[in-house]
């Protein structure tokens, strides 16, 4: 629980940030809200040898109406995205998922764009960005560039982010009048789920899992079984095709797919209800 | 009484609640250096060779120590204490505070790094090189029995000691050959990680010359710590000081001797620098013991009725790497509890201690008693099951004393039962959980075939506390005696200050002994001031553990108060001129009977003593009495709680929904206090039933030392709890008074596993085992179903 030495640079701006991380490489980590870095830091799991803080850059925590979607600043934290009255009317279950991350302290710490660019399989914002089929804006040396979100989860804790990039922006799609539903189990009210699912009607219907494989991921199999027709249950019930749940002390892959299949089932007729 | 019995809010909190209270962290000494613990990660190795050299090159780094370098230091005269030897062959080889050849489980010292920053200490500790020989590992209770591995190269059986509490085998025998009903129960009492929101520290400051030293420690026991210290270091005992300062929870896992505590006092005192160190969160489940560790298996034999005949206990029990301070009583503290609250005429109690390859056990919250009322009651209501009654009836059946009132009752576990009135108490809870209306809930849920099926289960508990008569524990082997001592003075401005042995680490003493003397000498419970926790201000004490402190260190107040009073009645009567006899003490003033103006104040009194210009011939001056109270029976308080849980099929998921407890320790002094104590008893009980549990891999690791996967339950997990009590004075001391620190958690866990396992009942589940994970849950239920779920 005691990190090792490390240097630490505060950012003042995006350039500044991006600059420090041109400078440093892969020695440097970004340190925005801090609730995933720091115990990694703590247990020495994350040993960065440089921590470049942009938790108090100005202008990249705004909550804006940007016409077809709502851009969310990247440093937005989970309890701003929790209570904005745009968000809620916009797109309802982000500001829902945000309520349902760990406790009120990790919720008035932790940013939207901390929680993508970590992206563990077993978070709950990643999962309502992809149901919603958001899109990341980041920013680098070479300028900017969008990434959709189903293309920007790339391996256990790896992104679409190169080394010298941050994350600036994070652009919602606005859902409408689109059913959706959040479904998370756990074994107590802080803690991630065991499993979790995002699932937002409309057009085409999109789904995402939690805690299902090594990366936040859409549930393809259902997506395609809702494409086709098919019922909530018929959906629901290959719910873990495709996957590849982990095993830990609060579950086994088996238990997992279980809890995939009863889950969606649930997220299915609740979103069109 | 009159404030005695009254809810008062306590005197502590302002400073707790304002950050005023002062912790270890927040106490700092000039020139201190921070320990680096060198851990071994293996549960079982030879140490082949330590190299030292860069840690000891390692900035801001005094020194570095080996085991063997220390054990060479000759810093300490004895191992480790071990107070509670239970059989004269118990096998218990020496433990000191690093290991100098073999490490025993994850997190056994192996060296130590002095070094001037917090940071620095952990740093350089990586830097100590070890070369280790892996051994094969005991990393379970099973495994210890076979005795295929050794947990200990010193050692030719993994068991420990054989115990035995069997008055007469032969009914027992009879008992069973005569059963119309006979049920078993096998049960697993996981290890717990205590999880104190304060984890342990130390702070050894040597004073500047004379070679007296002051020990800052997270105890409950600054007594009998310092009296160990002695004993283990050879540093004379009157050259010790102990102090605990605010001490964050204990829960029995803060009653230790603990290796950091005596390499903090020995390398302060060596080097003549202050010496300090604080555990971390994950640290704290190889540096501090951990709780449980037992396998249960109960056997009762009862009548065509469901009435016992007779109770067969045997537990193997995991001692850990190591015999700490209380390590192999912890089981023997529960063997007479197998009988519950019920007339059983046979009853025998065997128990094995073994040795593992995991960090040591030692006393939890309840320590031995919730095992053993978890298994009785868990016992019960398979024996409902098996005699087709309610778990209800089937306690009434079988109540002490047909469940009436009774006093001082000899029991089948030979021990005298103060008193108890166990039938009225099942019925107030009953009725105040509206148990039919639930039972009705549940049947219309199960005919409806609805997802989320509800579970009601009931624990009725007794519990054995206020340790202790020192003459009972000397017939348990017990290393000291079970008195507390108590002394109250009076200064000349008429304020009490009251010096008590007995240590609080949360629970409110200042609170409770300001009303008891506020009651007693008739003067405002904010003019009492309460010394405690520091052995120069108090050097007589036998600390907090055990449900202890308010049935033997506050009588021991109380009666110090009566003292204070008969000396302050002398002195009133001598200057109003009157006899003693013919004066009344009410309300803190002295009055001569039918003369209402001839009165005079205890206060007065008070100054009077202090000038001492006109006391009575021969009598010393001051106001001060002081008392040592050693009980002559232990106190039995008792209780009926009733949880309800809702099991969602689907996910197996468990909520407990609702939860009852009615319970008895005599009569309250703070019923605020007592309510604490049962929140706080009944959710650690709960957790153990739901959530916690430390998990070991076949390595020996533990895999879940931290917050991320040991799961303490937050107040979101646990409902608005209904409380309320019954009042049966004890007859063991002159307050009637029991004890209330443990018995929420005593009563709790198997309350909701009953539960649970009434939830499940429709598939002919009946057990399952702790922490009822929702995983647990859905794989029973799926294959009870036929393997569908």
């Amino acid at each position: 629980m005691i990190p090792a030495a490390l240097k630490y640079v505060e950012a003042d701006s995006a350039t500044a940030a991006i600059a420090a991380l041109s400078e440093y490489g892969d020695e440097a980590k970004l340190l925005a809200g801090g609730h995933s870095l720091i115990p990694l830091m703590r247990f020495r799991l994350a040993v960065p040898a440089v921590l470049v803080d942009i938790s108090r850059l100005d202008g990249l925590s705004d909550i804006t109406d940007a016409g077809d979607h709502i851009a969310v600043g990247a440093l937005a934290k989970h309890a701003e995205v929790e209570s904005s009255s745009l968000l809620q009317s916009e797109a309802p279950l982000l500001a829902h998922v945000a309520s349902k991350v760990g406790d009120p302290s990790v919720r008035h710490r932790g940013t939207l764009g901390g929680s993508l660019a970590h992206g563990d399989p077993a978070s709950d914002l990643p999962a309502a960005v992809l149901a919603l089929g958001g899109s990341i804006v980041v920013q680098g040396p070479d300028g900017e560039r969008v990434i959709d979100a189903a293309e920007f989860f790339t391996g256990f804790l790896e992104t679409a982010i190169s080394e010298t990039e941050i994350i600036t922006e994070v652009r919602i799609p606005k859902s409408g009048s689109a059913g959706w539903s959040f479904q998370k189990f756990n074994r107590r009210a802080q803690d991630w789920a065991i499993v979790g699912v995002a699932a937002v009607l409309g057009a085409s219907p999109k789904v995402s899992l939690i805690n299902m494989g090594l990366t936040p991921l859409r549930a393809g199999a259902v997506e395609s079984a809702l494409a086709g027709g098919g019922s909530a249950a018929e959906a629901a019930s290959v719910a873990a095709e495709g996957t590849s749940a982990p095993s830990d002390l609060n579950g086994d892959a088996e238990y997992r797919d279980h809890l995939a299949r009863v889950l969606v089932e649930r997220a299915l007729d609740e979103a069109s209800s | 009484m009159t404030i005695m019995g009254t809810p008062r809010l306590r005197k502590e909190d302002p400073k707790l609640l304002t950050g005023e209270g002062k912790f270890i962290d927040d106490i700092h000494a000039h020139g201190e250096l921070w320990m680096g613990m060198v851990r071994s990660p293996h549960a079982h190795a030879k140490i082949q060779s330590i190299d030292t050299t860069e840690a000891a090159a390692a900035p801001g780094v005094h020194s570095v120590y080996t085991g063997a370098e220390l054990q060479e230091m000759g810093l300490w005269v004895a191992p480790l204490p071990c107070a509670w030897p239970v059989t004269e062959d118990m096998v218990n080889p020496p433990h000191y505070p690093v290991a100098a050849d073999e490490v025993r489980h994850v997190g056994d010292l192996v060296a130590v790094v002095l070094c001037d920053s917090r940071y620095g200490a952990v740093d350089a500790a990586e830097l100590v090189e070890v070369d280790y020989e892996p051994l094969p590992v005991v990393a379970s209770i099973d495994a210890a029995v076979t005795d295929a591995v050794m947990a200990n190269t010193d050692i030719s059986s993994n068991k420990a000691y054989s115990w035995a509490l069997e008055p007469d085998p032969e009914a027992v025998d009879a008992a069973f050959a005569a059963a119309d009903h006979t049920v078993v129960g096998e049960f697993v009492q996981q290890r717990l990680i205590p999880a104190a929101m304060e984890p342990r520290g130390v702070l050894a400051i040597p004073a500047p010359f004379g070679g007296d030293i002051t020990f800052y420690t997270s105890t409950q026991v600054p007594h009998i710590m310092k009296v160990m210290l002695a004993a283990t270091t050879g540093i004379a005992e009157n050259k010790i000081r102990v102090i605990a300062p605010a001490v964050g929870g204990g829960f029995g896992a803060k009653l230790n001797v603990n290796p950091d505590e005596i390499l903090a006092v020995t390398l302060a005192n060596k080097i003549g620098l202050p010496v300090r160190w604080t555990e971390t969160r994950s640290e704290a489940a190889f540096s501090t013991h951990q709780g449980r560790g037992q396998n249960q298996k109960i056997e009762i034999a009862a009548d065509a009725n469901g009435k016992i005949l007779g109770i067969r206990v045997h537990l193997d029990a995991d001692m850990g790497a190591y015999m700490m301070l209380l390590t192999p009583g912890v089981p023997l503290l529960g063997s007479f509890l197998y009988t519950g609250v019920y007339d059983v005429p046979a009853f025998g109690f065997t128990c094995d201690g073994y040795f593992t390859n995991m960090t040591p056990t030692d006393a939890y919250r309840g320590a031995g008693r919730p095992e053993a009322s978890y298994a009785i009651e868990r016992a019960m209501d398979l024996l409902a099951l098996e005699v087709g009654v309610g778990p209800d009836e089937i306690r009434r059946r079988n109540f002490l004393a047909g469940g009436e009132a009774f006093e001082n009752l000899e029991t089948a576990s030979t021990l005298v039962f103060d008193s108890g009135n166990y039938g009225p108490n099942l019925e107030k809870a009953l009725k105040l959980a509206d148990y039919a209306s639930l039972k009705a809930e549940q049947q219309r849920r199960r005919e409806a075939g609805e997802s989320k099926q509800l579970g009601i289960g009931m624990c009725t508990y007794v519990e054995i506390c206020g340790l202790a008569p020192s003459r009972a524990l000397a017939g348990l082997n017990y290393g000291a005696g079970g008195w507390e001592h108590a002394m109250i003075r009076f200064l000349p401005t008429g304020t009490v200050e009251v010096v008590s042995g007995s240590t609080p680490h949360g629970q409110g003493h200042e609170t409770s002994w300001s009303m008891i003397v506020a009651d007693k000498l008739g003067v405002d419970p904010d003019d009492v001031h309460v010394l405690h926790s520091d052995t120069a201000h108090s050097p007589l004490g036998l600390d907090t553990y055990g449900s202890r402190s308010l049935a033997v260190g506050g009588t021991a107040i109380a009666m110090a108060c009566d003292k204070v009073v008969d000396k302050a009645r002398l002195i009133a009567a001598h200057q109003l001129e009157a006899n003693p006899d013919d004066l009344e003490f009410d309300g803190g003033m002295f009055r001569v009977k039918g003369t209402p103006t001839a009165e005079i104040p205890i206060q007065g009194i008070a100054y009077e003593a202090f000038t001492a210009h006109n006391l009575p011939d021969g009598m010393e001056p001051n106001l001060q009495e002081q008392v040592t109270f050693d009980p002559e029976n232990f106190v039995f308080p008792f209780g009926t709680h009733i949880a309800v849980v809702e099991v969602d099929e689907d996910t197996g998921g468990v909520t407990l929904v609702g939860y009852t407890a009615v319970d008895d320790c005599g009569p309250q002094v703070n019923p605020m206090i007592v309510q604490g104590q049962m929140h706080g008893g009944i959710v650690q009980g709960v957790a153990q039933a739901l959530w916690e549990e430390a998990s070991y891999d076949e390595a020996g690791n533990c895999k879940n030392p931290s917050f991320l996967d040991y799961l303490v339950p937050s107040p979101m997990e646990v409902p608005n709890m209904v409380l309320d009590s019954t009042v049966t004075p004890s007859t063991s001391n002159p307050l009637g008074v029991k004890g209330a620190g443990e018995a929420g958690t005593i009563g709790s866990a198997a309350a909701v596993i009953n539960a649970v396992c009434d939830a499940l009942s429709p598939y002919g589940v009946t057990d399952i085992s702790m922490p009822a994970t929702p995983q647990k849950v859905w794989r029973i239920l799926r294959d009870a179903k036929g393997g569908e779920a």
